[in-house]
């Protein structure tokens, strides 16, 4: 199965995320991930969603997306001209004998350290999906006392744009 | 000039064409019951003994008119009774604007007395819904649902409205035209010349019609076509009365419990062309075997149906009525003898198929149920029988509108009663909802047509408080009781697939049906022999108000033909053994 992510521009009204993510319930579609956040213009939200299927399931969600009232646009991106991002904020044990390694894990993943405390580091780290992953794995073994993720955000190269503004 | 909410709600009700609304009042609709009372000479309400029958009611007056159904309801409980009437008029895609009170602003989110997250609930059964806090856009929102409940695939759409918006005071403009709905999707000139192709390139077409095109209004368009292309039809449940059950292309209801004709002839045509049908799987059984042996040419209005349940080699998106008729201007006049030969065979069959079981009695091993049959004292070649009690009822109904219940009542009126025009069978089929019938036909009833009930001592047991109301409207309706004392549809499955384990299906009820309508203050005639029925129909037809028929069948009848549940036209049961 791949993974299809498309970007969804919804009025910005209450209720709508329930719309979006109800309708995936409903129908058995099941999300990977889904961020929702402001736009350029204030009375639009946009919301990208990822999630597995095949390509019959991916028309599905785009034709059940297309008919929900507060819903104005839906694309498909095509992965290979988007920027995919998502932002990583992890907090690990900070014991001596390993800081180092941690330090170097962070420096060759362009990850930050944000705050420092004499038991714990919280490190942040924007990038792909599987780079994420790979820093996580990394410091598993260093105890991760917790973590979270944003979940992607996807906005496509050059000139195409996925937007209403009326 | 400032207006109050509950105003506003009633002006542009009226604004919208909306003659006659559905309804129950409650604590956080006095405001709006009020605006009500005030106009009542320029609006109806019609006060039901249930909201779940306002619900049914809304949606029957809108299936039998094509316009919008409208229900109001206070708030919790009486918006949660209207979840059933809502779900069936959403799978039926029926337009119907709910009206919901909901307490004050204020009280939202602290569980308050009577309080329920109605938008939340619906969310799933409407096209879309509402809830309005600022009483500056109550008329749009309102005037927005009738719009969207209309607009293409019609469907409900619920608005909720808070007590304190009701109370507030706004300006008001009434608008001069009711909101005209979004323009239709229009059919690709490519793909209806790649239908037009494959149609005349198909020996055996066969059409597949649904309830598309009678909410699409296509139902000339759709025979011009069967009859230029030499093609039968047969349609879903939802299809029925969109050509009349006479005409000579047609074959009746297809699926579960279908037409032998129909169902067989589907199966050996080279092409399908499907209008505005969904492929519920109760039309098609199992979705592998279905589409196996021929070409599947799909037109629907919703883009979102293409493809969902049964992969088609053309799926087109457009308004039926227009892609039907420019597709019958694309394809190419010719006859299909060798088809029609076979079709008029398939016909033949049927008709002996029909005889043969009819001709067989029931009723010999009954076993020890208490159904009231066992009671009439009657052998068992002489007693009522379904397909009769169909004919004679058909025969005086003239053109009345026909309404079901859920059950084996609903497939012998489906596949028997002879329907002449469009909206004129009112039936719930996607959601299958037992109950649905008292309310739709006083819906249809308050619409102006004379109507009859087809129902079975299971459904109209759900919603009979409905006869209070129809006998307050002194409708003129016909319930035609179908009584076997069990639940005859899932006693029929329990007798084909579970080992006749009748698992609370047998009823044991005492209800004596005519004491129980001369209660609510109709009239009742109970009947046990079509001499009997024929007497009583005259009777009930002639009859001002509501009349009960309570009609003893035996609780061994079966709807046949039958596809079992997730099988195929091989599987088709034709008789029981």
């Amino acid at each position: 199965m791949d993974q299809y992510v498309i970007g969804v521009i919804v009025s910005n009204v209450s209720g709508v995320l329930s719309r979006v993510s109800g309708m995936f319930t409903r129908r058995g579609f099941n999300i990977d991930c889904l961020t929702v956040g402001e736009t350029e213009s204030s009375g639009f939200s946009r919301i990208t969603v990822a999630f597995r299927g095949d390509d019959e399931i991916k028309d599905r969600i785009v034709q059940q997306l297309q008919k929900l009232h507060d819903v104005r646009e839906v694309e498909v991106l095509n992965k290979n001209e988007t920027v995919i991002r998502e932002l990583l904020l992890i907090k690990v044990r900070n014991k001596a004998e390993y800081r180092q390694d941690i330090m170097t894990a962070v420096e060759i993943f362009r990850s930050k350290i944000v705050d420092y405390s004499p038991t714990a580091l919280v490190c942040e780290l924007t990038g792909e999906t599987s780079k994420i992953d790979a820093f996580i794995e990394l410091l598993k073994p260093y105890g991760i006392m917790e973590m979270c993720r944003t979940g992607i955000v996807a906005i496509e190269r050059g000139e195409n744009c996925l937007k209403t503004v009326k | 000039m400032l207006i109050s909410g509950a105003k506003i709600v009633v002006e542009t009700l009226i604004e919208q064409g909306c003659d006659t609304v559905f309804g129950y009042p409650g604590g956080q609709v006095i405001n709006l019951f009020d605006e009500l009372y005030l106009c009542r000479d320029r609006i109806d309400h019609i006060l039901t003994a249930h909201e779940q029958g306002a619900a049914h009611a809304a949606d029957g007056y809108a299936r039998a008119t094509g316009k919008v159904g409208v229900v109001i309801a206070t708030s919790g409980p009486g918006a949660t009774n209207l979840v059933t009437g809502i779900a069936t008029a959403f799978l039926d895609s029926v337009p119907m604007v709910a009206i919901t009170g909901n307490v004050p602003c204020g009280l939202i989110g602290r569980d308050s007395f009577q309080e329920v997250d109605i938008v939340g609930v619906t969310m799933p059964i409407t096209k879309h819904n509402f809830i309005v806090k600022d009483i500056r856009e109550l008329a749009d929102t309102l005037r927005m649902a009738f719009k969207i409940a209309k607009s293409g695939r019609p469907g409900p759409v619920l608005v909720d409205i808070p007590k304190d918006v009701q109370v507030a005071k706004c300006e008001f403009e009434p608008k001069a035209q009711p909101v005209i709905p979004y323009p239709l999707p229009f059919a690709s000139d490519d793909k209806l010349e790649q239908a037009a192709a494959l149609i005349d390139k198909a020996e055996r077409p066969y059409i597949y019609f649904g309830g598309g095109i009678i909410a699409g209004k296509a139902s000339d368009e759709l025979i011009a076509l069967a009859e230029k292309i030499d093609a039968p039809m047969g349609c879903s449940l939802m299809g029925l009365s969109a050509v009349p059950s006479a005409h000579p292309k047609f074959l009746g209801m297809q699926g579960m419990h279908g037409h032998y004709a129909s169902s067989v002839a589907e199966d050996e045509a080279d092409l399908v062309i499907t209008l505005g049908a969904r492929f519920s799987d109760r039309a098609t059984g199992n979705k592998n075997r279905f589409a196996q042996n021929f070409k599947l040419i799909h037109i629907d209005i919703d883009g979102a149906e293409l493809h969902k349940n049964i992969p088609a080699d053309l799926a087109v998106k457009g308004d039926i009525k227009d892609a039907a008729a420019r597709l019958t201007e694309l394809v190419t006049k010719k006859e299909r003898p060798e088809w029609q030969k076979r079709i008029a065979g398939l016909r033949e069959e049927e008709r002996l198929r029909t005889e043969q079981a009819l001709s067989k009695s029931y009723g010999k091993d009954c076993g020890n149920c208490s159904a009231p049959c066992d009671k009439t004292g009657l052998p068992a070649d002489q007693r009522l029988r379904p397909y009769d009690i169909v004919d004679i009822i058909s025969s005086h109904a003239g053109d009345a509108v026909v309404v079901t219940d859920v059950g084996q009542h609903q497939m012998w009126a489906a596949q028997r009663y002879p329907l002449k025009k469009p909206r004129t069978f009112l039936t719930s089929g996607g959601l299958g909802t037992m109950g649905y019938g008292m309310g739709a036909a006083i819906g249809a009833s308050a619409a102006g047509k004379h109507t009859v009930l087809f129902t079975g001592d299971g459904s109209f047991g759900m919603n009979l408080n409905e006869l209070a109301t129809a006998v307050t409207q002194e409708t003129p309706l016909v319930i035609v009781i179908m009584n076997n004392g069990v639940l005859g549809m899932v006693r029929q499955w329990q007798t084909l697939f579970f080992d006749k384990h009748y698992s609370n299906t047998t009823l044991s009820r005492k209800t004596d049906f005519v004491k129980l309508a001369e209660a609510f203050g109709a009239e009742g005639r109970r009947c046990f022999t079509a001499e009997q029925l024929e007497e009583a129909a005259k009777e009930a037809f002639a009859h001002k108000g509501p009349f009960v028929l309570d009609c003893v069948v035996d609780c061994d009848e079966f709807v046949l033909p039958m596809l079992p549940p997730g099988g195929s036209i091989d599987d088709i049961i034709t008789e029981i053994k």
